[in-house]
């Protein structure tokens, strides 16, 4: 290492010092060539139903044209009563949701209670709006606490909405389109879960960038059901050969074994304290 | 990026170091920073850059203003002093300081952001050299 003459340590946090970097380097590039971050490309859906919130999402993850991965889990966990889908860079939404889980555990540690709904959107959307939209994370959070069942969204730049059913990402204006011909206050259970299994399945058609299986995640007072898949995709690819190779495919052609000698110099033993 | 944007953040908090360029032994680091350029050294690099090193002091002055508009002007004082106080229990300058005092008054250890997750400081690679770095702290260097 050249001769660090780092007169502050450097802050925590993220760290500038490449942004001068990069932009030059995009201007190089000629434009559309920089790698880019993986983004979900995805179709996510919730509404609220009689005895709580269904949330669903598709899995499949893209990377430009090529499909990174085809079983990516959208639906997060966020704490035991509320659930988090995310559209929008994977990593960022991974992140967010984490931090937010992380805090809303510290929460309910300190308080003993299960953190409730408006709590999860308020720190999502002073550390979105903190960001000014450099996060890439549109939020789906829905969950069902001590005051109801509750459906919100939460945007990049920290804009939240409360609503009774939403549907975001790439596929969302097929998604919307099943959604707002099929949702009614108060649906049962089965209704809804087949109104947003259909929707998810109309974003899967419609839209190259969402596909593969479909997850749904119900969330009543009494628990969580989280289906993964609920529905797999029908265009399944069958391997036609193995690519594990037998033990002995490779011939031995000498062995030679040489034990190590050991002795024992010192033993001390120390008790565990398992109170 | 739109540098008549960045422009309006110039204010007087981005150090000028058109003197001392950045980079080992100081020479202008041209494969990481590119050219040297006076634009390059005063205008921020990325839009969050600013209001990211400002972040924690404009939290703190607006939480003050809070109080002081509903409580009264004792409150901040009072909370001020002792934030004075716990900034002032610091180890040398080369070593990390936990700041255990300083984030109980903030109310900061009972939660998790980007900055105890990325870049965390006990985990540098980078060491200061210990010497220069109690000279620039004590104004000698």
């Amino acid at each position: 290492m050249a001769l660090s003459n780092v007169l502050e340590t450097p802050a925590a946090g993220f760290n500038f010092d490449n942004a001068a970097r990069n932009a030059a380097l995009e201007g190089l590039f000629d434009g559309g060539q920089t790698p880019k971050p993986l983004k979900t490309g995805t179709t996510i859906a919730g509404l609220v139903f009689k005895d709580g919130v269904v949330l669903g999402a598709d899995t499949r993850a893209t990377s430009s044209e090529v499909v990174a991965d085809k079983m990516c889990a959208k639906i997060h966990y966020i704490s035991p009563n509320i659930y988090c889908c995310g559209a929008g860079t994977a990593a960022d939404t991974k992140k967010t949701t984490e931090i937010l889980s992380s805090n809303l555990t510290i929460f309910s540690m300190n308080s003993g209670r299960n953190p409730r709904v408006v709590m999860a959107v308020n720190i999502l959307q002073d550390m979105l709006y903190r960001y000014h939209g450099q996060i890439g994370a549109s939020l789906i959070l829905g969950g069902v606490d001590c005051t109801g069942s509750h459906l919100y969204t939460v945007e990049p730049y920290g804009d939240v909405d409360k609503v009774p059913y939403l549907a975001l990402g790439s596929g969302d204006l097929a998604a919307l389109g099943i959604l707002e011909d099929g949702f009614k206050h108060d649906l049962e259970l089965e209704e809804a879960k087949e109104l947003v299994r259909a929707s998810i399945h109309a974003g899967i058609m419609s839209d190259l960038g969402s596909g593969n299986n479909i997850d749904i995640c119900v969330i009543t007072k009494q628990g969580v059901d989280y289906i993964r898949p609920y529905q797999e995709s029908e265009y399944k690819d069958e391997r036609k050969m193995k690519y594990k190779y037998r033990p002995g495919t490779t011939a031995v052609l000498t062995e030679k074994v040489v034990p190590l000698k050991l002795e024992v110099v010192q033993e001390t033993v120390q008790r565990m304290e398992t109170a | 990026m739109n540098s008549r944007g960045l422009r309006s953040q110039l204010q007087d908090s981005v150090p000028v170091s058109g003197l001392c360029p950045q980079g080992a032994y100081g020479v202008q680091d041209s494969l990481r920073s590119g050219f040297t350029s006076v634009k390059n050294e005063l205008l921020p690099s990325h839009p969050l850059e600013l209001s990211e090193k400002n972040f924690q002091l404009n939290q703190d002055k607006m939480n003050f203003s809070t109080l002081r508009n509903i409580q009264g002007l004792h409150a901040p004082l009072k909370l001020q002093m002792e934030f004075r106080a716990a900034r002032q229990v610091q180890r040398l300058p080369f070593l990390r300081s936990s700041n255990l005092a300083l984030d109980t008054l903030r109310g900061s250890d009972e939660s998790i952001g980007f900055e105890d997750i990325l870049n965390d400081p006990s985990q540098s690679e980078v060491m200061g050299e210990p010497h220069m770095m109690v000279e620039y702290k004590l104004g000698l260097l």
